[in-house]
């Protein structure tokens, strides 16, 4: 018996010891004053199962704070915990300055479910704007508290929520010879990462289908640059493009159907687009400059790019079926790696003074930039599929690390992988139920 | 007098015979030695042509043993204290035909990830364009980048960074 004990506890040790280092350390680094308040109140498990370990409010609260739109209260400070509409004493929020109140219960579905209902008010008109419940399996309860806090967001907003999405990135863990680098794939939030493809050369560009069902991306895995297809659910994945010289920068277009990428194969790195279908290339630019980082604008008409052919690195756009590229970035020493919004009204990107790499949004109607980060070597600016958030690439000391940023720049939030380097983020579309 | 040349001729036709003789015995000795196969012990040694690198050179010759040329940030221009060592470079693969030299080009980590493979292969190129400048064979030659995904050295400083924008060079042919 006492034996048994004694493995519980190891296994425990090992459980526990195994989630520490793989799940991202969040942490909200600047405020958010200016955003709009609201309180979400625990939701109490009212059924006969074993009570769920994770609290949905918990994951609600931490989702709207990351967006900078909202600040909700915290746990500690709530001044009631009701759990349904009937409950609530709206004078009490309205004078604890909430603007919106989430109440919610957990009850048993059928077979072994759990359900959510919740409800979401506004505290001034003392009027319900949300009344829904959602079933899910005890390991899915994440991804519904995401689904709420989607729904949340919307309601209040007017805008789709992007927080039951995913985000992939590349680590490196170890030293010389012994380096691995792994392409994962988490939850927005950064809980639940998962192995995608691990080796020990380089990975890097990880792209997202628009289905959300495959990734491109780069690896060094035969010793030079190759592009690489992989289905997340199978594992199964297939080299798209292993010309001489450089293949790199991939991405899906809108529709799914072609991929931009960069190749080397005629002596200098240009853009090309492949029919994914018949596998035939269409070369998009010609220039002896380094052409690189292609990505679509949300019609599938043009590609934003980098391009040295100024001098330095800028960004410029072309028609996807080739032509006169016309530059686009026109602030900084140098711009890099373009991100473009789903509504192409903004394009971010890493911008270069001296020594100094930052991410900046370009408003493309005006013309005017605004600096996001901080940093001093800022680069991989990623939109989340709604533009209301960005992740970007950081480096503290000799490590990578990544931070979620809101469109406005207000609110930042540091995600770091417990131990080891983390690099490249790439915000996946939104996901279908 | 006629004595002494019957003398001189017989000792000539005497020296003819033992040197007649002397030559068959060396011939026999030489099949033997062929037949006995390549362990004699007898050491063989190539041919040298005075001045023709070898591939000992490679570890042993100071101007062949630069294998790293450095670069400014954002430049793929060759430094002038680079040229001595892709003559030598340029004159080992002149020198011996069968060799296969590897360039792989280097980025500090300022810019982006793919802009930097382009960099390193932009490097890669101008150093394999000198060494044909120099007469070595661009059929001898592979150029490959790896951007900035292999720094030497981590630190984000100026020291660090001009250690990582470089092109390495390596044999993987002899």
């Amino acid at each position: 018996m006492k034996n048994f004990f004694q493995h519980l506890i190891c296994l425990c040790l090992f459980v526990a010891g195994q989630s520490s280092a793989q799940v991202l350390d969040l942490g909200v680094i600047s405020g958010n004053e200016g955003s709009l308040p609201i309180a979400v109140v625990p939701m109490a498990y009212q059924g006969k199962m074993t009570a769920p370990e994770l609290q949905v409010s918990d994951v609600i609260r931490a989702d709207l704070n990351r967006s900078g739109q909202f600040r909700s209260m915290a746990e500690a400070s709530l001044i009631a915990r009701p759990s349904r509409g009937s409950e609530v004493r709206f004078n009490d929020w309205r004078l604890a300055k909430q603007d919106f109140l989430v109440v919610g219960r957990v009850v048993d579905d059928s077979q072994g479910l759990y359900r959510i209902e919740y409800e979401l008010y506004d505290v001034a008109k003392q009027e319900r704007m949300l009344g829904l419940s959602l079933t899910s399996r005890a390991k899915g309860l994440r991804d519904v508290s995401h689904q709420i806090a989607d729904q949340i967001y919307e309601k209040i907003l007017g805008v789709r929520g992007a927080f039951w999405t995913r985000i992939a990135y590349v680590t490196a863990n170890g030293v010389g010879k012994n380096i691995k680098y792994s392409l994962m794939v988490a939850d927005s939030d950064g809980m639940n990462p998962q192995t995608v493809v691990t080796y020990s050369e380089p990975l890097l560009s990880p792209a997202w289908s628009p289905d959300g069902r495959k990734l491109a991306y780069v690896s060094f895995e035969r010793g030079n640059s190759t592009i690489y297809v992989q289905e997340l659910n199978t594992g199964a994945r297939e080299v798209l493009a292993s010309f001489k010289g450089i293949n790199g920068a991939p991405a899906f277009s809108p529709d799914g159907r072609r991929m931009a990428m960069t190749l080397s194969k005629s002596g200098n790195p240009e853009i090309y687009v492949m029919d994914l279908a018949t596998r035939s290339l269409t070369q998009v630019t010609n220039h002896y400059s380094i052409d690189t980082e292609a990505v679509w604008t949300a019609d599938g008409q043009s590609l934003v790019f980098t391009s040295d052919r100024g001098g330095r690195p800028q960004l410029y756009q072309v028609s996807a079926n080739g032509g006169e590229p016309r530059r686009v970035s026109f602030s900084g020493d140098s711009n890099a790696k373009a991100s473009v919004s789903y509504d192409g009204k903004r394009i971010a990107s890493a911008q270069g003074k001296g020594s100094v790499y930052r991410v900046s949004i370009l408003d493309v109607a005006s013309g005017s930039w605004q600096s996001l980060s901080p940093g001093n070597l800022d680069e991989s600016p990623s939109f989340a599929p709604n533009a209301s958030m960005l992740l970007y690439a950081n480096k503290e000391g000799r490590r990578g690390v990544l931070y979620a940023v809101s469109a406005d720049g207000r609110v930042r939030q540091r995600i770091v992988l417990a131990d080891g380097d983390v690099r490249e983020p790439a915000w996946g579309p939104f996901r279908q139920k | 007098m006629k004595t002494t040349s019957r003398v001189l001729v017989a000792l000539a036709v005497c020296l003819a015979m033992v040197a007649c003789t002397k030559k068959v015995k060396t011939d026999d000795n030489a099949n033997s030695n062929n037949n006995a196969g390549a362990d004699s012990g007898a050491q063989t040694n190539p041919m040298t042509e005075d001045g023709m690198y070898g591939p000992e050179d490679l570890d042993t010759d100071a101007c062949l043993r630069q294998r790293v040329i450095y670069f400014d940030f954002d430049q793929d221009n060759l430094k002038p204290e680079f040229q001595a060592a892709i003559a030598c470079h340029a004159k080992y693969l002149r020198d011996r035909p069968s060799a296969r030299m590897t360039l792989e080009g280097h980025a500090d980590e300022r810019g982006t990830r793919e802009y930097n493979l382009g960099l390193g292969e932009r490097r890669g190129n101008a150093v394999s364009a000198a060494v044909q400048g120099s007469g070595g064979s661009a059929s001898q030659q592979t150029v490959t980048s790896l951007g900035e995904e292999r720094p030497t050295c981590l630190d984000s400083t100026e020291d660090c960074w001009s250690k990582n924008r470089r092109v390495e060079i390596s044999y993987s042919s002899k």
